[in-house]
């Protein structure tokens, strides 16, 4: 395995950068086929065609799509992602705030949501088709269900309208110091919660129920060992492997599913920043985020593979 | 030491069989006295696993103990609360599986797995069971008994692995230990060595087995007395001396018989060769060393060539290159006089036709959500091109020629015997109408009886189809049924090979003797007289041919 994981990260980062590639034409070409651009969104609707002609040969926007592509293209290889269109920031600025402010959102996210995930799993799996299990389950699956722009309203309803608990808008910039930071952000990070612990939780049970089955589980029982050890030392290190799949699944989608939770809670990251972006068809902003988006992905899938080899003793110890 | 240990009394155990509670233990007893070993012995079905494990106060999920009663040491199992029964198990009566390549848990290190039982059962503190560990390691010969208890089940072979789990066993010193066909998926030599150890230890340890089997040759060499059983009933119970010199059923001489040969008349062909493999070498990549070297086997129509050697030797590597999964270093396969390219991939579908495999485990090797029809049709759409009304007469008919009902074709695999499933297998191979089958260890996967079924279905399929056999297997018993000529194989060389008389007769090649000398025999005693006579030296060892 020495030898064998540093040629497996190449790999999957020379992968990787083809993956960015794509994406970055396929958001060209998506943000190219909405209708108006920069000009037409920042000057209205009242603005003449003559301003807003003005407006396009400036920005450099009356040429093909594919040459402002190459351009683009040739600039980010020499690390230059651009400036926005619409106030002329530089992007990499732009980006670097927001994506601290996401990154601290899934990352508080992520701390609750995975043990809760896993713990609630080993639980349901415990007590399997026991009333317990049967609760955690339609619990969890009806978070996922409902949409969650309707799962954070329905706790901001709750928890900052009828019992003003928490801050329905998370003003995190304003907000100083690790407590009071946690405390605006406790509503998108409840929200992110709920909508990813179920796929942790039902894989983790999925997987341990799954290897209930093995002779070395009926061993265990042969053995007298207790249910709960059974779950929790014998089933439990060999179902790794897909749990890390869908754990990191989740942490990618709370990086990335924040475009809709950032929105209902004005929380000032790179979700709503994309949203805004699009509105303006700011087009080097958007290619930032979706560069940014991508690479989480991509970064996250690599150490979710390399930790799956890493829980694998047959990979971990060669005969 | 004397006095009842176990007493089973009217055990009656039903199981759920679609939806419905059918007795699958017949009001069966047995006394167990301190020390002693009593072998159950039965073909697959008969219960046998199934009445041994309830010394454990356990059954297979799907199952239930209706009636009856289990007094251990004058403890009442039946009816015992869960929590009682964990501090039995593993504790009072210890449980040897099967499979220990599948029992142990890939996840722990064997000492791990060792001193779960003793320390979680409170009987040894951590250090006190690895000294103990130590200890029986050595007492089973397990190689560097200090390290080895380090090392993660893969990183182990198969034997040792056995050998490790009847330690394991022994480590909290119970009365009972549950032997569940502990050498079963071991290959000849390797089961013999694991037989010694187990028989040494238990011996020396002065406790009490109950030793499951369906090798009635196994079982006379372990157990002071044997039950017979058969659907859940007793056939028969003896000294183990008495039931194998004078069986009173006929369903125990039918099992007595089973290993005896059976001669085949040996025609003479001309020669008309259907494979020849020339000079192959191959190894797997990333591999330094050759897992095959200078290969030649010729195979003519009609008949069946055996390869015989143990695992590792190399014989499922010849079926991969062979079948061209997997390309060889040097070497050339001929094919009815035509060269085979070395890949799969470049191969002419009539040549992937021409050569088709049955393998080891059946139901591994069928989709488990294709009905049969489509299992055995497949074969006939790919090569043939049929239409869907052909296709099902041709699979009629192929269930037929395997002696399976018609009724058969809407079956999951999952509704079909371990047999059952190895015919269907057949039934695929032949829809391709191939000249050659590779079958790889196609019967050691069941027990005799059934794969007695199966051999004698090949031959006959062969005297009508003319279809020749490579046939796998470290089973010489099987050899001596099936084959037509032998190539013994030993790590990756052929070792000898000829016609089956010429290979099966004295003088042998060291390698084949040992083969051969290491297949139980009935006699009770010829494994403690075959040890001993392996340690003076007057039969050939594994060690001392050079393994």
């Amino acid at each position: 395995m020495n030898n064998t994981l540093p040629i497996i990260i190449l790999k999957r980062l020379t992968m990787g950068l083809f993956i960015l590639f794509g994406v970055s034409i396929l958001i060209t070409v998506g943000v190219e086929a909405l209708a108006g651009d920069v000009c037409s969104a920042v000057l209205g609707q009242a603005a003449s065609p003559e301003t807003v002609a003005a407006c396009q040969a400036q920005l450099g926007l009356n040429q093909p799509v594919y040459v402002r592509y190459l351009d683009w293209l040739f600039n980010v290889v020499q690390g230059d992602f651009g400036t926005s269109l619409a106030n002329k920031r530089e992007v990499s600025e732009l980006l670097s705030k927001r994506m601290g402010n996401t990154f601290y959102l899934a990352t508080a996210a992520a701390i609750f949501a995975v043990p809760l995930g896993i713990f609630l799993g080993v639980v349901a799996a415990l007590y399997r088709n026991s009333a317990l299990d049967h609760a955690i389950s339609s619990s969890t699956l009806a978070a996922i269900s409902s949409p969650e722009f309707f799962v954070g309203y329905i706790l901001m309803a709750i928890f900052a309208v009828s019992n003003n608990w928490f801050p329905a808008i998370s003003d995190v910039e304003s907000a100083a110091g690790f407590w009071s930071r946690l405390y605006v952000s406790a509503l998108p990070i409840m929200t992110l919660t709920l909508v990813t612990v179920a796929h942790m939780m039902r894989m983790t049970r999925a997987s341990i129920v799954n290897l209930l089955a093995s002779p070395y589980i009926e061993m265990a029982k042969l053995k007298g060992m207790k249910p709960s050890r059974i779950i929790i030392k014998h089933a439990l290190p060999n179902a790794w492997a897909p749990i890390i799949q869908v754990v990191v699944l989740n942490l990618g989608y709370m990086v990335v599913g924040c475009v809709v939770i950032e929105v209902v809670f004005v929380y000032p990251g790179l979700g709503a920043l994309t949203v805004e972006s699009v509105m303006l068809r700011d087009l080097p902003i958007v290619q930032g985020t979706a560069m940014v988006f991508a690479t989480v992905y991509v970064v996250l899938f690599l150490v979710a593979d390399i930790l799956s080899m890493l829980a694998n003793p047959r990979l971990r110890y060669r005969k | 030491m004397t006095g009842t240990l176990l007493d089973i009394k009217d055990l009656l155990i039903e199981a759920d069989i679609e939806g419905e509670w059918k007795p699958i233990v017949h009001r069966l007893s047995m006394t167990l006295d301190r020390g002693e070993i009593i072998g159950l012995i039965g073909e697959s079905g008969a219960g046998k696993s199934t009445f041994g494990l309830s010394a454990l106060g356990y059954t297979k999920p799907g199952c239930r103990i209706v009636s009856g009663s289990i007094m251990l040491n004058g403890m009442e199992l039946v009816g015992k609360p869960d929590s009682g029964l964990r501090s039995i198990r593993g504790n009072k009566v210890a449980y040897v599986a099967q499979s220990a390549a599948a029992s142990f848990n890939p996840a722990h290190t064997l000492f791990e797995q060792f001193a779960e039982s003793p320390v979680q059962h409170g009987k040894m503190s951590a250090e006190e069971a690895r000294a103990s560990c130590v200890e029986l390691f050595r007492q089973l010969h397990l190689p560097e008994p200090e390290l080895i208890g380090n090392r993660y089940p893969h990183q182990v072979s198969g034997g040792q692995l056995q050998r490790a789990m009847t330690a394991m066993a022994l480590g909290s010193s119970p009365d009972i230990i549950v032997f569940d066909e502990p050498t079963t998926a071991l290959d000849v030599t390797t089961q013999i060595e694991v037989l010694g150890a187990i028989k040494e230890a238990v011996k020396a340890h002065q406790v009490a087995a109950i030793y499951i089997s369906h090798d009635l040759a196994v079982v006379a060499q372990m157990a002071d007395r044997i039950m017979v059983l058969r659907y859940g009933d007793l056939i028969e119970e003896g000294k183990a001396s008495d039931l194998l010199s004078d069986p009173q059923e006929e369903y125990t001489r039918q099992l007595l018989n089973v290993r005896s040969e059976r001669a085949r008349k040996n025609q003479d062909r001309e020669e008309n060769i259907q494979l020849h493999i020339e000079n192959i070498s191959a190894r797997y990549p990333g591999m330094t060393f050759n897992v095959l070297e200078d290969i030649n086997i010729k195979v003519v129509r009609g008949r069946t060539v055996a390869i015989v050697g143990e695992s590792g030797s190399g014989k499922s590597t010849l079926a991969r290159v062979i079948t061209g999964l997997l390309p060889p270093d040097r070497g050339s396969i001929k094919f009815n006089g035509d060269l085979l390219t070395a890949e799969l991939k470049t191969r002419p579908v009539n040549a992937l036709q021409s050569i088709q495999m049955i393998y080891q485990m059946a139901d591994v090797a069928m989709n488990p959500r294709h009905r049969v029809k489509e299992i055995i049709g497949r074969p006939l759409e790919f090569y043939l091109g049929m239409k869907p009304e052909a296709r099902d007469t041709r699979v009629f008919e192929l269930l037929r020629q395997i002696e399976l009902p018609e009724e058969f074709s809407e079956r999951y695999p999952a509704q079909l015997s371990g047999g059952e499933k190895q015919r269907v297998c057949i039934a695929r191979a032949l829809a391709a109408n191939p000249d050659l089958i590779i079958c790889d260890e196609v019967t050691s996967a069941l027990d005799q009886l059934v794969a007695e079924g199966i051999l004698d279905l090949l031959l006959n399929l062969q005297k009508k189809l003319d279809v020749s056999y490579l046939f796998i297997t470290h089973d010489i018993a099987t050899v001596k049924a099936i084959a037509d000529e032998i190539v013994v194989m030993h790590q990756g060389r052929v070792v000898e090979q000829g016609g089956k008389e010429a290979i099966l007769s004295p003088p042998f090649a060291p390698y084949t003797e040992l083969l051969l000398s290491s297949v139980p025999e009935m006699e009770p005693g010829w494994l403690d007289d075959l040890v001993s006579r392996r340690k003076k030296g007057e039969a050939p060892t594994a060690d001392s041919i050079g393994t």
